[in-house]
């Protein structure tokens, strides 16, 4: 392709031909601020904050839309550039509730950080602003239409990413907002939860619903055992909330601030990840044999079941009945850990810490509500750690508890996409054929398919991150010509790294950085193997018995419906 | 298939205009008429498209004499066939009666709303059957594109209309030839041909008489487009709001398939080619051709960002090369008669003839075609017959709510693009609303960005925020609450909304503001510095009115028209307004021969 050679801010710079004018400015590190430009995201233009003047006309161009051109002069900083970019951001201003040091992304807001690098102190615009109710029908998302710019992030990632197309503009000009079919709320579309509008929302017009002061006042209540596990993806990336380098491993640092917020112990669901392997393991070989239901789909990803439910209810014979990780650590918390710790069930109190907004619908849904009582998004997380004073980046490295705090690597890449399946070929594998997994050498792409012989049969595996991706696998499987036997589908980009209640802000490299953490923990670890964790086969002797047994069935399966389509 | 001798024909005007004057219950009466004097086999009725002059409607032209009658109702039919057809006298009541000179004109082409018209786009509306593709035939039709696929290669096509000077007739005035030439570059199996019918603009209504009156010259300028550029599929996309439009065109195209002349192998030769109509919703955006796209494919009427232009990516990823309604019919005369005809008309840069539809404080309401070139005075005054009510001009907006208003010492500028855009308007689709004194420029200009704030699709912030900003200290001003740094703010965000702005609707949507305060200044600052709306315009602002004793003889016209008698005084003396009781109505200035009266 050919290269196009331009001047900005008096340098001098070659770029491919296609390329935006942004992506010019950058490549000499020239920062242009932006707003409803997103790097994972189609381009939209419609912001016009990142406006920069074509000298040689004296035009305005939106620099994340226009390409460059041979012989451009360019100017970023013009004095009309700069005074046209502090003028719509002004405009902004004037039709936002500026309720800054009340609101959930103070600190993390772009809006707000652009408002200070330009200099903007006062608005000169003054008149009506937007008056929206909130909606905070849940579980997972809160929309505050006010605090809403239109960029369209959600709007695009929803469509373009997920495939879902929950949220749309509606009405015109001034009256114009992101909004639900027929305006329904949240809880009543088909979302699915999975908070990947909330990652990419500038401010805070989608946000999770918070869970904060639900857990205060269990910490609190003497008479509540509370126990917390942390979800895989959380040990690389709650780091970042404390400045540090995303990916960077935090496992011991936030066992020791799980425990000065006051928890009465520490788990992970790691752990739980295990205990899936081993029943969802055993029921896919039990398909595979009996060429049952086939492809298996997984179910660990609350945001993926439920769109599988209101898009292709006629598969979900082909969901695990598998509950989550999450869910199962909850039924042994309050059944053999009860036991165990001779504590009545109804006095435990479990909190999960996961990196997803769609968790919270899934403690909600009817075929599992009481399992778990709170979840706390790794955001809501780390708003506890900074609330209590706890110099999070001083604290000394402290261990999981005991009993349901065992781990093995397998179960950490669960927050990984393609880690649920590497993990559970792991153990199918030598459970099958006594041979052990050799590597299946996966990326980050969104569909990834790999294929190994075990005990002289291929079997097939395709993995899916994010929703439109896998709406891809299953239409084959809907008409009938997959090949696949087994299917992970993972509902965010990259997989729970990238999940809806991440840290912010956040990109893909940021996501396969934390995604490398996961890996780093996984082969330092001594135990890689589900089957091999020594607390699951003590769970499995003592207590449950054989996978798939009566007792697994009960305490660990779990169902699913059909959903309208709205 | 069965002929009929006629001896006369009655060419009935059925353009949108005349059927809600009524058109359609006087043709029935005429029906009724004829029949009940066994007339039916010798006198022939043809319900045409638009005349043009639609103040006077309903028409009808009695030919073979061309004698034009107006303003007809059913009670006039007796006498219309009594008198004229059957004792071939004319009805001089029932013809139009010219407003200077008082004197009835019987034929249609000494009418001086025609006599300075040059009738080529709409050469056929109200001279023809438009659901009669014979007719459209009979008179020309469907020859350039025979000429165009038979004798022309796309690229000489091209070439004629770029020779021709064609320029987009939607608003814009790019080069159509320039436009048909990108799109033929671009390589793809598949490209399209869209033709813009969105008509939005205030009181615009040529693309519609157009649709209404000749669909055939439509497509067959779409058909000789989608030659030149490559394409083999085409769209009109026009408002759901012209029923009538969309009727007709559909009967034409159903009428062109069973002609052979859509389809494929079209001529004989390997083009082939098929047209959709799809109906807008009437979202004024889109109008706007990245917006019309997307309206067609199903996606919220939204502008995407150019470049890409349509003519690399438009419909559906695809090349697409999109023109306006006019333009397109501009196009069969070119290719027919070639370029160097086409081009003797009009000035240096810009080519050819342009449709207006002269509306507001006008004594011809109607649809004037004129050469380009022509000055605005002419088109007012000459062929629109001067300011209504005998009042005074004050100022022509041209351009519709993206053009500009423009000042008496304007009214001799020739209407160009280029002249347009020198001083602050633009070409526009057509619409030209005529204003008097009793007109506030304050309010015109809030008028129309109120139309365009509320039609801004709410994509890009200048547009959506800005413009609300804009029409927030428009409406102040106007309710009397305007205060100093209004103009200097509104100026301030139109700039910012003009260089901005995403699209064509926001780029050009503070432009009546702009126009408005280049010439009309004076207004706004009256409105916010001494508190008066100088035309007595801004209800809120009036605060009754006041009588100069000086100049005021007591002749007692104010006093006798009074509605609420808040005026007194003796006969011969100065009379005196009680502003406790006067409403502000302004019926005592109107008949104030002495400009003793004036706001308090």
């Amino acid at each position: 392709m050919d290269t196009i050679t331009l001047t900005i801010d008096g340098q001098q710079v070659e770029v491919q031909q296609g390329a935006t004018l942004l992506e010019a400015a950058r490549e000499l590190g020239i920062e242009i601020p932006t707003l409803c430009y997103h790097p994972d995201l189609s381009l939209h233009g419609s912001c016009r904050v990142c406006v920069v003047e074509d000298v040689k006309s004296g035009r305005l161009l939106a620099s994340c839309v226009a390409p460059v051109n041979n012989g451009m002069e360019i100017s970023t900083n013009s004095s009309k550039a700069r005074v046209a970019r502090k003028t719509n951001v002004e405009l902004l201003l004037a039709n936002h509730p500026n309720d800054c040091l009340g609101c959930d992304r103070n600190g993390s807001c772009e809006l707000q950080d652009i408002t200070h690098d330009l200099g903007i102190t006062r608005v000169d615009f003054e008149g009506e602003k937007r008056d929206l109710p909130v909606d905070a029908s849940g579980p997972s998302l809160k929309r505050e239409p006010n605090k809403c710019i239109l960029c369209g992030r959600c709007v695009r990632v929803c469509e373009e990413v997920q495939g879902v197309s929950a949220l749309e503009f509606t009405e015109r000009g001034f009256n114009s907002i992101v909004s639900t079919g027929f305006d329904l709320p949240q809880s009543e579309v088909n979302c699915a939860n999975c908070g990947q509008c909330a990652t990419v929302c500038p401010t805070a017009a989608i946000t999770e619903i918070s869970e904060v002061d639900k857990v205060w006042a269990a910490l609190e209540d003497d008479t509540k055992h509370v126990v917390v596990q942390t979800a895989p993806s959380i040990q690389s990336s709650l780091g970042e909330e404390f400045g540090m380098e995303p990916g960077t491993v935090v496992t011991g640092q936030m066992a020791a601030a799980l425990r000065r917020l006051g928890f009465d112990k520490v788990f992970t669901t790691d752990f739980a990840a295990d205990l899936t392997i081993m029943e969802e393991g055993n029921e896919f070989i039990q398909r595979f044999k009996g060429e049952k239901n086939l492809p298996h789909i997984t179910s660990c990803c609350p945001g993926w079941v439920k769109f599988c439910e209101h898009n292709y209810p006629d598969l979900i014979s082909h969901l695990s009945s598998a509950k989550s990780p999450m869910s199962m650590f909850s039924a042994i918390s309050k059944s053999y850990y009860a036991e165990e710790s001779e504590i009545d069930a109804k006095d435990i109190y479990t909190v999960a810490i996961m990196p997803c907004t769609a968790k919270k619908f899934e403690k909600d849904r009817e075929e599992l509500v009481g399992d778990t009582d709170a979840v706390l998004t790794t955001r809501e997380l780390a708003r506890m750690i900074k609330e209590m004073g706890i110099k999070f980046e001083t604290l000394a490295d402290e261990k999981y508890d005991e009993m349901l705090g065992a781990h093995t690597g397998a179960g950490t890449i669960f927050g990984t996409t393609g880690g649920v399946t590497e993990a559970a070929l792991r153990t199918v594998k030598e459970e099958l054929d006594g041979e052990p997994l050799g590597r299946l050498g996966l990326g980050f792409e969104g569909i990834q398919e790999a294929s190994l012989e075990v005990a002289g049969q291929t079997v097939n595996v395709a993995i899916a991150n994010g929703l439109a991706n896998a709406s891809k696998l299953l239409d084959e499987v809907r008409a009938g010509n997959s090949k696949y036997h087994f299917i992970e589908v993972m509902a965010c980009p990259n997989g729970c790294v990238g999940g809806g209640g991440q840290p912010l802000p956040t990109s893909k490299e940021i996501k396969q950085k934390r995604a490398l953490g996961l890996r780093s923990i996984d082969e330092s670890d001594s135990i890689r193997k589900s089957h091999e964790n020594p607390m699951i086969k003590k769970l499995y002797d003592d207590y449950l018995g054989e996978p798939l047994g009566g007792h697994s069935h009960h305490l660990l399966h779990t169902k699913y419906q059909k959903r309208d389509r709205n | 298939m069965e002929q009929s001798i006629y001896r006369s024909h009655i060419l009935v005007c059925g353009g949108t205009g005349c059927v809600s004057s009524g058109c359609k219950q006087a043709q029935d009466a005429l029906k009724d008429e004829l029949a009940k004097h066994d007339l039916t086999s010798e006198i022939k009725i043809v319900e045409t498209g638009c005349h043009g002059f639609c103040e006077k409607g309903p028409i009808m032209i009695m030919y073979p004499e061309g004698v034009f009658y107006c303003e007809l109702t059913p009670e006039d039919m007796p006498e219309l066939v009594e008198e004229h057809i059957l004792k071939g006298r004319t009805v001089e009541r029932l013809l139009y009666t010219e407003p200077n000179s008082k004197k009835s004109i019987p034929s249609y082409e000494e009418i001086d709303f025609y006599k300075k018209q040059q009738r080529l786009v709409l050469g056929n509306c109200g001279h023809m059957d438009p659901e009669s593709i014979e007719e459209y035939i009979a008179t020309g039709g469907y020859e350039a594109i025979g000429k165009a696929l038979t004798e022309m290669t796309p690229e000489g096509v091209i070439e004629e209309v770029k020779d021709a000077g064609l320029r987009g007739r939607g608003g814009g005035g790019f080069p159509t030839g320039l436009k048909w030439q990108f799109a033929a570059g671009a390589k793809s199996d598949k490209k399209y041909v869209i033709c813009n019918a969105d008509e939005g603009d205030p009181g615009a209504f040529m693309d519609r008489s157009l649709l209404e009156g000749d669909p055939h010259r439509i497509i067959e300028g779409m058909m000789i487009g989608a030659y030149a550029t490559g394409a083999d599929e085409g769209y009109v996309y026009v408002r759901a709001e012209y029923p009538l439009a969309i009727e007709r065109l559909q009967k034409a195209l159903d009428d062109a398939r069973e002609y052979g002349l859509l389809g494929e192998n079209i001529f004989g030769t390997d083009f082939n080619f098929d047209l959709h109509i799809k109906a807008g919703a009437g979202a004024f955006v889109c109008g706007e051709e990245t917006a019309l796209m997307n309206s067609i494919e199903g996606k919220r009427g939204m502008p995407r960002p150019r470049p890409p232009f349509p003519a690399e990516q438009g419909l559906w990823g695809k090349p697409s090369n999109i023109n306006n309604v006019e333009s397109y019919a501009n196009v069969p005369n070119i290719i027919r008669d070639g370029a160097e005809a086409y081009k003797a008309i009009g000035t240096e840069g810009s080519k050819g003839t342009k449709v207006f539809a002269l509306t507001g404080k006008i004594n011809n309401t109607g649809l004037a075609e004129v050469p380009m070139g022509i000055t605005m005075k002419e088109i007012i005054y000459d062929i629109g017959g001067g300011i209504s009510d005998g009042n005074k001009f004050k100022a022509v907006q041209i351009g519709g709510p993206s053009g500009g208003c423009l000042p008496e010492e304007l009214l001799d500028l020739p209407v160009d693009y280029d002249s347009l855009i020198e001083v602050g308007a633009m070409m526009g689709s057509g619409g030209l609303v005529v204003m008097d004194d009793s007109t506030c420029m304050v309010d015109v200009a809030r008028f129309f960005l109120n139309f365009t704030q509320s039609e801004s699709c709410g994509k890009c912030t200048p547009c959506r925020e800005g413009t609300k900003r804009m029409l927030e200290i428009l409406n102040r001003i106007t309710s009397g609450e305007g205060k100093d740094g209004d103009i200097e703010m509104l100026e301030r965000l139109a700039e910012n909304i003009k260089s901005t702005s995403l699209c064509g609707l926001g780029q050009t949507a503070p432009n009546p503001v702009l126009s408005t305060l280049k010439y009309f200044r004076h207004e706004y600052e009256a409105h916010i510095y001494d508190e008066i709306c100088p035309a007595g315009a801004c209800e809120d602002m009036l605060k009754g009115y006041v009588i100069d004793e000086d100049a005021c003889i007591g002749c007692t016209a104010c006093a006798r028209v009074c509605p609420v008698d808040a005026i007194e005084g003796n006969v011969k003396e100065a009379h005196v307004i009680d502003l406790d009781k006067c409403i502000s109505c302004g019926a005592c200035v109107s008949k104030c021969k002495f400009d003793a009266i004036s706001q308090a």
